[in-house]
């Protein structure tokens, strides 16, 4: 079974710095990690590998710096990389960090399982993974929580919802983004940390991947962002005193009064 | 301090510290409280192939000698004596299998061993016979084409967790010491049993049992080297694994320094840290001095054992007996310096001294170690004349 694992490489600190023309963040000079959820989906790239065999590739996009996850990652365990950078790919939105990976994905050859991390922690959009399937015709399934049958044809994953979970049958080729419950990330390996010193990762910008300049970063996305602020809670604060009767029955007055709820009827 | 590891050695280190305080530190209390065995560090450091350390590459290990083990079983005893006791008594069990066994033992063991799918264990020790070791009891008797091994092994490492062990069983019992042999012995061999699990003082995350021979039948081509080699097998294996006793001491210990001198300044009597106070700042300046003093000593050791060196019983006994005896003396210390609090289960010093006694004891006990160095210091100055 042929993998690719999508990793992102994301700012290690709370500090970051904008880039005051796209308002997007300055990526360059602060120390970067793996995008913590990404780390779910390459354990969980492994254990698949384990249970069916294959291979798998670790795909980034970023600054020339964002080598350092693919090597991390090979350090893991996967068995290939590949770095998607390229000046024209700033600015990207996820409609086109999607088309840059979905090319890259294609260009692999017959991939079976296109596995995600449930959302960036520096985004936080969980919109990439699906983007992917959309862009690449795959079916998808979001927050898979853990498998219960792995072969070459299909997967039953088990899918997180709000109040339990869902069972579902997964036709192969697809995708799926995992949560944290998939399991926890084994610790690097030995042999996959020397690989990793010498491990030249192969790098792929917009000619390579054959895309037009519109189509990928700034150009090539339909949203920006404007600004990026930490939402004030100033809000006014009420202590209700009373049964626990009387308070919800307050509670519910105000909710309605302020439009937060609708009553029927 | 630089030691001046190599890449490849510090990648060791930085890993083991790196499971030592994501997988063993958070656990350490609770597998100590229910003598419960590490199966899942063991898997992780499986995963991390930290059990091909010692494991030749053709055999798909890393090839590294003593000093990569030494770096290894510290970081991890830093955290947990317990876990690095069971890490440890794996590579026991197969220094036998690199140092005598043939091309076929080796092939068919060591990428078992390495790839952590088996643990395996060594077992030389019986209820009647300790720092006596030629006067155990358990036979192997030949039988055309088998051995059939009767008697018992006691406070074996590993034992009912291991897949693989290395048994020292008499085959001769009118050639004294020349008359043992080392066998493997695989856990689903007919005849072979696993007895009491023992409760114990400390290391209680680590697994020590009985091994029960009931008319266990192997096939002949289990023998280590040759019939009657047994005791020369022992040996050899004890000296390259002493040091690595050395190394689980120093660290246990600077797990111990690091828990004392973090509470040291934090705890405060009459308005002040207590690490102002000179009483204290000395125990805690005289246990870093035994440690450095420890660690470079079994590094220097490890070294000269991967070197090449022929006869180095005496200083991988030195490199055995001076760390234990120093973790010992640290622990104590430690727990003397949290006072009250490191008496108390709540802190893990309590359990750092627990564990250090077993170092003292296990693997010939430094008695049985100064008998080595006195031996060797007998033939040396009887050379010298």
């Amino acid at each position: 079974m042929k993998i690719a694992v999508c990793i992102k490489q994301v700012p290690d600190t709370a500090n970051v710095k904008l880039d005051p023309e796209t308002h997007t963040l300055k990526r360059e000079g602060v120390e970067s990690i793996v995008n913590p959820f990404d780390l779910f989906a390459l354990e969980a790239a492994l254990r698949i590998k384990e249970a069916a065999g294959g291979e798998i590739v670790a795909i980034t996009m970023g600054p020339p710096q964002a080598e350092t996850v693919i090597k991390e990652a090979i350090g893991y365990g996967v068995d290939e990389g590949l770095l998607l950078s390229d000046r024209a790919f700033a600015g990207a939105d996820t409609w086109a960090t999607t088309a840059a990976l979905a090319k890259a994905i294609e260009g692999l050859g017959e991939v079976d399982l296109v596995i995600c991390g449930k959302q960036a922690v520096d985004g936080d959009t969980a919109q990439v993974g699906p983007g992917i399937a959309q862009r690449l015709g795959l079916p998808h399934v979001a927050f898979v929580k853990g498998f219960r049958e792995i072969d070459d044809k299909h997967l039953v994953v088990e899918r997180q919802m709000d109040d339990g979970y869902d069972v579902v049958d997964l036709p192969l080729p697809a995708l799926m983004t995992v949560v944290r419950e998939v399991g926890e990330p084994r610790p690097p390996s030995l042999k996959g940390k020397m690989r990793a010193k010498k491990y030249t990762v192969p790098m792929q910008g917009a000619v390579e991947l054959g895309l037009d300049e519109s189509q990928v970063g700034l150009a090539g996305s339909f949203t920006q962002v404007v600004k990026v602020f930490a939402p004030s809670h100033s809000g006014d604060r009420r202590m209700l005193e009373g049964s626990d009767e009387q308070m919800g029955a307050e509670v519910i007055d105000a909710l309605v009064d302020t439009q937060v709820i609708m009553v029927g009827s | 301090m630089d030691y001046f590891f190599t890449e490849e050695q510090e990648m060791i280190r930085d890993l083991c510290r790196q499971i030592a305080e994501e997988r063993i530190k958070p656990v350490r209390a609770e597998l100590d409280e229910k003598e419960e065995f590490p199966s899942e560090i063991m898997k992780a450091l499986a995963q991390a192939d930290l059990f091909q350390i010692i494991i030749p590459e053709e055999y798909g290990g890393l090839g590294g000698g003593c000093l990569e083990n030494c770096i290894a079983v510290e970081e991890l005893s830093r955290a947990c004596c317990g876990v690095s006791t069971s890490y440890a008594a794996s590579f026991l069990g197969a220094y036998p299998m690199l140092l005598f066994g043939n091309e076929a033992q080796k092939e068919k063991y060591l990428p078992l061993i390495g790839s952590g799918e088996k643990l395996c264990a060594f077992a030389l020790t019986e209820s009647a016979s300790g720092s006596d070791a030629a006067s155990i009891q358990t036979e192997a008797k030949k039988d055309g084409d088998s051995y059939v091994l009767n008697g018992s092994k006691q406070w074996i490492t590993n034992g009912g967790e291991a897949g693989v062990y290395t048994v020292i069983a008499i085959t001769d019992r009118n050639k004294g010491a020349r008359g043992a042999t080392a066998f493997i012995v695989e856990a689903d061999d007919p005849g072979f049993s696993i007895g009491k699990k023992e409760v114990k003082m400390g290391i209680r995350a680590s697994a020590t049992s009985e091994l029960i021979f009931k008319d266990c039948r192997i096939p002949a081509d289990r023998v280590l080297g040759k019939e009657g080699l047994g005791f020369v097998v022992a040996m050899r294996t004890f000296d390259k694994s002493r040091p690595g006793v050395g190394a689980q001491a120093v660290g246990v210990a600077q797990g111990a320094l690091d828990e004392a001198a973090a509470f040291a300044r934090v705890r405060k009597q009459f308005g002040k840290p207590i690490i102002t106070f000179q009483a204290v700042a000395h125990m805690l300046a005289d246990m870093a001095v035994d440690i450095e003093a420890a660690r470079a000593l079994v590094y220097a050791v490890a070294r000269y054992v991967d070197s090449g060196a022929k006869d180095f019983s005496k200083v991988s006994a030195i490199a055995k007996v001076f760390p234990t005896d120093m973790a010992m003396r640290v622990t104590t210390n430690a727990v003397q310096v949290l006072g009250g609090h490191g008496y108390m289960r709540e802190y893990p010093v309590e359990k750092m001294m627990r564990d250090a006694k077993i170092l003292q004891i296990y693997e010939g006990t430094n008695q049985i170690q100064r008998n080595v160095i006195g031996q060797e210091l007998n033939k040396e100055y009887g050379r010298k004349k």
